[in-house]
Parts: C-alpha cells; sequence; structure tokens
C-alpha cells in the first residue's frame, strides 16, 4: 500500500518516525508508520477522523508511549519515546484544536503561561509577562491588547493567542490541529501568512486537517494516513483536492452537479422583505417541493440568523414568511416544529445532540408526540420509529441504548437528520451539516440529502464551504452583511463565479 | 477609567449598591452613618471575611465546599481541648493547632475529591455531616466557657473617641482578618501556584495537559480554606467568648453567597478578593443597617436574598448592556 516518493538529495529531517506501531486494546491504531518533517517545511500530515493523525501527534508531543521498536530521531538526538517534558524543551509543541487556553485569564498570561508552570511556588512577574506576550505578538505581526481577558476575543484571535503561546518556546517543531475548522476564509488568509512567516524563520509547521484545499499551496509535502497505515509521501506541488481525497478513503469521488430544475413544482417556503436591523435585511425568496437551495457566505454573514428565525427562534422584525401559502408567525420553535419546519443546528454537538444520552432518546427527542400511547411513552413504537430511521438513513451503530459519544461524527451528523426527519417536516434547513465530519461520510450526507429532496422534501443547505451548495443545491443564494447580494444557478455558473463572489 | 471599571464590573457594582444601601440607611437611622457603627461592622464581619477569602480560592479552582463551617467548629473544639491539655498556651499555639486542624479538615476533602472523584459538593455535603456528627456525638451538643484568659479577653489594638461622641475602636479579629485578606490576595494574584489555580478553575484540561499538577492544586484550595476555617474558628470563639458546637452551623449558605456575591463562579477560574469582601460587607452592612432601622429580624433573610438576587443581576455582565457608552467594539478584527 505504501507507495513512497523518493526523496533524494533531501536535506537531512529535522523529526523522523520510524516502525512507529501503537494498539489500545488489541486494537491496532498506527501500523508500521514512518513520519519525516525537514526543518522549516510546512507538511500536510492528512487522513480521515480514525485514520491515526492524533495517536501520530500525541506520539511525537509525548502523550502516548509507542510500543518497543519505534525509533524517534529528532533534532540529532534519538528517544525511544517522548514525555510531554522533553518534547517541549526540545522545542516541539502543539496547537490543539480546542486550543487548551484559559478564557479568563489575561492575554498575557495565556501567551507567557509557561512562566507561571513549575511545582515550587514563586512570584509572578506580570511585566516579564507582558513582555513575552507582546514579543511573540510581534512576532506574528498581530498586535492585541494583551491585559485583556482572552473571553473578549473571537475565536480568530485566540487561535493567534495559541501559536502566539507555541513560539514562546523556542519552538522548532509546531503541529496545529485542525487549525482552520472554525475560521472564516481572510482569517484563514491570515494564518496562512503567519505559517508562512513561521516557515521563513525556519520553524516547521505541520497541518493536520481534514479540510486541506486552503493549506495545500503553502505546503511544501503531503503525508497521507489512512486506517492507521502510511497510503505515502508525496509533494504538495501539483496535488489537488480530490486526489487527497482519494487517498484519503481509498474510494473516487465523481463531483457532478446535482443542480436541477424544479421551477413547476409547488412552493413550500415563501419568504419576503423579512428584515432584523443588524442582522438581516430585506431578504426574499422562494423554497419548492424538491428543491434544494443553497446560502453561501462568509461567517457573520447573517445566514444562521435568518435560518433561525424561520424556526422560531429569532423574531423578524419586519416582513412576511408564508409556508404553503399561508402566512406563518411563529413565537416559538415549537410553533415552526408544528408548522413542519426543521433546524438542524451548525454546532451539532452543543445544541444538536444531547452526548451522553442514548441514540434512541436523542432520535426521537423531537418527536415524543408520535411515540405515546395513553399519554404515556410507549418504548415499542419507540423503537420501532428508532429501527425504521437507522435503517432508511444508512447509520451504523452498536445498539440503540449506546450513547451519541460513541458515534463518528458522520454517523453523530445522521441521527441529528433523522431526529428532525422523525417530525415529518416539509421544510428542512441545514446549518453547516458537515463541519467536524470527514470526507468520505460527507458523501455519505450529501447523498441523504438528495434522497430527501427526491421524496418532496424542501432542504435549504447552508454553508460557507462553496463547492457543496455548488455541487448540491438547485439554486444558490450568497449573503453578505445580512443581504442577499447574488442568486446564482449551479446549472448556468462555474464554481469560480461564487467564489469570487464570495471571497471578494 | 473605562477598561478599570470594564474589568471590574462587579467589583464597581458591588460599591454603587453599597453606596446607594448606605444612602438610604444613613436617611432612614441617626446611628448608621457614624464611625462608630462603620468599625463596629468591620469588627463583627472580621470572621465571615475570613471564611470569604478562603472558599474564595476554593470556588476559583473550580470547587465547592458545603463543610468549611462545621470544620472551623470542630477546629475551635479541638483547640479549646488541646489548650486545656497543654495548660493554656497562647495566640500562636492556638492558631497553630486551630489552623493545623482546619488543614487536615480541608485535605480530608481534597482526598475525596481528587483519590474518588467524587464532585466537590456532594463530598462536602457529605463531611459538612461527617464533621458535625462526630463533633455532635462526642461533644454530646455540650459548650465550653471556661476558656484561657487570653483567648476570651478583647484585644483593642486602636480606640478613639470621635467628635460626634461614638467610640471607634479596633479589634484583634480586624488584624488577623486583614491578614488573611492580604495573605490571600498575595497567594492568588502574585504567586505562580495561585495562577495555576485560576487556569485549572478556567480550563482544567487545558491546565493538565500543561503539566498541572492536578492533585496539587485540589488539595492547596482545600487545604487554604483548611486555614482559613481554622482560623476564622478561633478568631470566632475569641469574639464570641464560648466555644458552642452549633454556632457556626448554616454559617457555610450565607458565606457561600457573599463570596458569589463577590463574583467569584461556581465553576471556576473568575473570583477577586475584592470582589469578595465587598460582597461579605454588603450583606453585614443590609443587616446592620436593617437592625437600625428596627426592621424585624424576621424580615432580614428575606431582604438580603433579594439584595443579592439584585446585585448578581446587574453585576453578571450585563452592566455593559445597562450602560451603553462602557460597550466598545473588540474581537472579530
Amino acid at each position: 500500500m505504501a507507495e513512497m516518493t523518493s526523496m533524494e538529495s533531501s536535506p537531512k529531517p529535522l523529526l523522523s518516525l520510524r516502525n512507529i506501531n501503537m494498539s489500545f486494546g488489541g486494537i491496532s491504531a498506527l501500523k508500521n508508520v514512518s513520519f519525516d518533517v525537514l526543518p522549516g517545511e510546512v507538511h500536510c500530515l492528512a487522513g480521515e477522523n480514525g485514520s491515526g493523525k492524533s495517536t501520530l501527534i500525541k506520539i511525537v508531543t509525548g502523550v502516548y508511549r509507542p510500543e518497543p521498536g519505534t525509533i524517534i530521531d529528532y533534532d540529532g538526538q534519538t528517544y525511544p519515546h517522548m514525555s510531554p517534558m522533553t518534547a517541549q524543551a526540545a522545542g516541539i509543541q502543539v496547537i490543539w484544536q480546542d486550543l487548551a487556553l484559559f478564557p479568563e485569564m489575561t492575554v498575557a498570561e495565556n501567551i507567557a503561561f509557561q512562566t507561571v508552570l513549575g511545582s515550587r511556588p514563586r512570584f509572578v512577574h506580570y511585566g516579564h509577562m507582558r513582555d513575552i506576550a507582546v514579543k511573540a505578538l510581534a512576532r506574528l505581526g498581530v498586535s492585541l491588547d494583551v491585559d485583556l481577558p482572552l473571553k473578549e476575543y473571537a475565536i480568530a484571535q485566540r487561535q493567534i493567542v495559541a501559536i502566539a503561546r507555541a513560539l514562546v518556546g523556542e519552538a522548532k517543531l509546531v503541529f496545529m490541529d485542525e487549525p482552520t475548522a472554525s475560521l472564516t476564509q481572510s482569517e484563514t488568509d491570515h494564518l496562512l501568512d503567519i505559517v508562512r512567516n513561521l516557515s521563513a524563520a525556519g520553524v516547521a509547521v505541520v497541518f493536520v486537517s481534514h479540510r486541506l484545499a486552503e493549506v495545500l499551496d503553502i505546503s511544501n509535502r503531503l503525508t497521507v494516513l489512512r486506517d492507521g497505515a502510511l497510503v505515502g509521501v508525496y509533494p504538495a506541488a501539483g496535488m489537488i483536492q480530490s486526489r487527497i481525497t482519494e487517498l484519503m478513503t481509498g474510494k473516487t469521488f465523481d463531483h457532478k452537479l446535482r443542480a436541477r430544475d424544479v421551477s413547476a413544482n409547488p412552493v413550500v417556503l415563501e419568504v419576503q422583505n423579512l428584515s432584523r436591523p443588524g442582522l438581516f435585511e430585506d431578504i426574499s425568496f422562494t423554497v419548492r417541493r424538491g428543491e434544494t437551495l443553497g446560502i453561501t457566505g462568509l461567517l457573520g454573514a447573517g445566514r444562521t440568523e435568518l435560518a433561525l428565525s424561520l424556526f422560531g427562534m429569532l423574531k423578524p422584525r419586519s416582513g412576511t414568511i408564508r409556508l404553503e401559502g399561508k402566512p406563518v408567525r411563529f413565537s416559538s420553535n415549537r410553533d415552526a416544529i408544528a408548522a413542519g419546519v426543521a433546524y438542524l443546528s451548525e454546532d451539532r454537538l452543543s445544541l444538536g445532540l444531547v452526548q451522553p444520552q442514548s441514540i434512541a432518546d436523542n432520535l426521537v427527542v423531537a418527536s415524543l408526540g408520535r411515540i405515546t400511547s395513553g399519554g404515556f411513552l410507549s418504548d415499542d413504537r419507540k423503537r420501532e420509529l428508532v429501527a425504521g430511521w437507522i435503517t432508511n438513513l444508512g447509520i451504523r451503530i452498536g445498539r440503540q441504548g449506546d450513547a451519541v459519544s460513541t458515534l463518528s461524527g458522520g454517523n453523530q451528523q445522521r441521527i441529528a437528520i433523522a431526529k428532525w426527519l422523525a417530525t415529518d417536516p416539509k421544510l428542512l434547513i441545514l446549518d453547516a451539516p458537515t463541519v467536524g465530519v470527514d470526507v468520505g461520510a460527507r458523501a455519505g450526507i450529501f447523498e441523504i440529502i438528495a434522497k430527501l429532496a427526491d421524496s418532496g422534501l424542501a432542504i435549504i443547505l447552508i454553508s460557507d464551504e462553496v463547492p457543496e451548495v455548488y455541487f448540491h443545491a438547485d439554486r444558490v443564494l450568497h449573503m453578505a452583511e445580512g443581504r442577499i447580494v447574488n442568486r446564482f444557478a449551479p446549472r448556468d455558473c462555474t464554481l469560480r463565479d461564487i467564489e469570487a463572489a464570495v471571497y471578494a | 477609567m473605562r477598561s478599570i471599571i470594564q474589568s471590574h464590573a462587579t467589583e464597581f457594582a458591588l460599591l454603587v449598591v453599597i453606596a446607594v444601601i448606605s444612602v438610604v440607611l444613613s436617611l432612614s437611622t441617626d446611628s448608621f452613618l457614624t464611625p462608630g457603627n462603620a468599625f463596629d461592622l468591620l469588627n463583627s464581619s472580621s470572621v465571615n471575611i475570613i471564611f470569604a477569602v478562603g472558599l474564595l480560592v476554593v470556588l476559583i479552582a473550580g470547587g465547592i465546599d458545603i463543610s468549611f463551617a462545621v470544620a472551623a467548629s470542630v477546629a475551635q473544639y479541638v483547640t479549646a481541648i488541646l489548650l486545656g491539655w497543654i495548660g493554656g498556651g497562647g495566640w500562636i499555639s492556638g492558631l497553630l493547632i486551630a489552623g493545623g486542624v482546619g488543614v487536615l479538615l480541608g485535605a480530608f476533602n481534597a482526598f475525596l475529591i481528587h483519590k474518588f472523584r467524587i464532585i466537590s459538593i456532594v463530598a462536602t455535603i457529605a463531611t459538612f455531616n461527617i464533621y458535625f456528627g462526630l463533633l455532635m456525638f462526642f461533644t454530646r451538643g455540650v459548650s465550653i466557657y471556661n476558656l484561657p484568659d487570653w483567648l476570651t479577653e478583647r484585644v483593642i489594638l486602636y480606640e478613639r473617641e470621635m467628635a460626634d461622641g461614638s467610640w471607634i475602636e479596633i479589634t484583634l479579629p480586624v488584624l488577623v482578618m486583614t491578614i488573611c485578606v492580604i495573605a490571600t490576595w498575595i497567594f492568588i494574584t502574585r504567586t505562580t501556584t495561585g495562577r495555576q489555580l485560576y487556569a485549572f478553575g478556567d480550563n482544567p484540561d487545558g491546565a493538565r495537559r500543561f503539566g498541572v499538577n492536578i492533585a496539587a492544586m485540589q488539595f492547596i484550595a482545600f487545604g487554604w480554606l483548611g486555614l482559613m476555617a481554622g482560623i476564622g474558628g478561633l478568631v470566632q470563639a475569641h469574639y464570641a467568648q464560648e466555644v458552642v458546637p452549633n454556632a457556626l452551623y448554616g454559617r457555610e449558605l450565607d458565606v457561600l453567597a457573599a463570596v458569589v456575591l463577590g463574583g467569584a463562579r461556581l465553576g471556576g477560574g473568575k473570583g477577586t478578593v475584592l470582589g469578595c469582601v465587598l460582597g461579605v460587607l454588603l450583606i453585614s452592612i443590609t443587616q446592620n443597617g436593617l437592625n437600625l432601622a428596627g426592621v424585624s429580624p424576621f424580615a432580614f433573610k428575606m431582604i438580603i436574598g433579594a439584595i443579592i438576587l439584585a446585585a448578581i443581576t446587574l453585576s453578571n455582565s450585563n452592566l455593559e448592556k445597562r450602560l451603553p457608552f462602557m460597550r466598545q467594539a473588540k474581537g472579530r478584527g
């Protein structure tokens, strides 16, 4: 399976791992994997969830101990394994996906946090901390008020604080775990500039991501893992997204336009001049039976707010919403659910599903009225309803009683969709349905969406990834600063046209 | 100025509320706004402030403790008995014994919480019952009145008659309280261990990944509260001139309310010594003022409950929304 590209006359690697094997409870997480990073290079580590990316990082940073036989060569020294202390002391830093920051503490304390570490109590030198923080931020070309609590800053700046913190320790090798997952395009661009500067200054950066399009053009090389094994190491130049997806999943995906003409179908939702000053203004559009309407735009364009107002969770100031011709005015989302609107939230992990509760309980929570008999919940009807949707959507689960947290991202998303389908909606609003979902599983989700549309459901698909709406929606609305600024029909335009408008 | 108000919104709100209440009380009673009364208030609030700064440390570290007030009673009782055995003792030996007993009881809480992963409210409700049960069982509810002379003798550090005829005095509890407040402030804001406590309370998982010693954090936080409980217990015995086993029973909720009022967050990572002291003072001032105004003591709890709700509503970051001029564009650069 491993097809190593030749690496003739390349410089001596900064980090070189050989024969890494690691298993958890008898299940092999990494099988005989090797991994090299050259000094100052930008390296992508690609793979689906569960392919072994995080295990690999945790071995390099000393969180896990690999099985004997592993050789870690780093910066001229050979280690049988790392420990968090030796890794940090040797200049290996990780920016975790959740950032591991302290929101109540100041920016300066977050960046210079290592000055307060150690078990022997000492006095804190706030001046010294500020100097460290200001210097680290200046290195990134960013100015933040280092005396403000971190919670005052948005996620993009917090990311920068996390990077600044990694640089304090004279980093030679920085791992970034899903750094762009919650950033908009312009914030991502800024992050990439920072990475370019780091690389120019001799710091090697390893990106771990399953959204690689954006980091591909600044990367030197790419290592792909699949199911705990090395697929190969490739030069980034000339690599394209679809090829990476194939390497990661071992499958080929054809990108065919889904867009169809459904203008003969009856209108399900009609929105006219809907406004809520400050969030969205003068929004008018229709969605027909069997139609998928894509809404795209940058973060903060008002997409989610618009969706929430269609779902009764945010009251519009003016304008009308008609469902199947009848004007509706929702005073809560319960009204909206009763009227046949379903909304799959952007933040599935915290809003959409109750992670510790069972799959069955999550699936039926929005449609409890359907499974009662004589005023009490009927276990039989619940089991029947759940089993029906699990089969229908092809969800792979263990038992109905297992906690939702035991499922993969893709299967969790299917449970969330099933939860809303169980309410028998006329209109399904999907807000960023593929965030945190693997490439392979994404295709499965879009298959479900297409199937639902074919069965007559009206669907609104919200995404900030333009290709998703281009390939999977029948029409596309582009929102910016709370307004609809462009309307596209994918049949009559190219992907570039929409991307140019959105990222302009 | 704006940024100072912004970063200390809770303390600022408390000061405003205290000022408003003081004005109202001084208009409705003659005796409230006298230096004598102000110093009385300080003397009588000392024990609660000592408890409060101890509890603050536990709240910052993300825990909660229900048992500290009865732990203080245990410390009082053990100290009184041990002092009898060693034949009198003095303030130094008294504070060492009481503080030591407090630290041991606090460490037992930390042990349960860390070793058996019991959440702190459950662990300390259990130890609250254990400590109090043991105390009542062994003492059979009998109070101790024959305390050593040094313990019951009032120590007046400063006294003076004011122009209005009221008498001001600063007593030993105020000195002990001041030392505890300053020590806690230095500990949590100026030492590396204190900052680790904040970080641990703010993001336990993040702190762990940095190699912060989680067990040490629990023992230090609950140990500090135990120390303050022991000291506060001895000072309370001195102030009351007796050791009554159930004298402090129920005090834990009053102190907890005051600390939360002062801006500490149940859940960790947030809280200041100044806010904590102001929280205790606000409750004492209200109680004292109502007393002077001749309000029925039966109405106290109700009014104090209402004030806690009002102050928390005002301080819980709503200040910015209520006062639009303090808003400021930030983030999302």
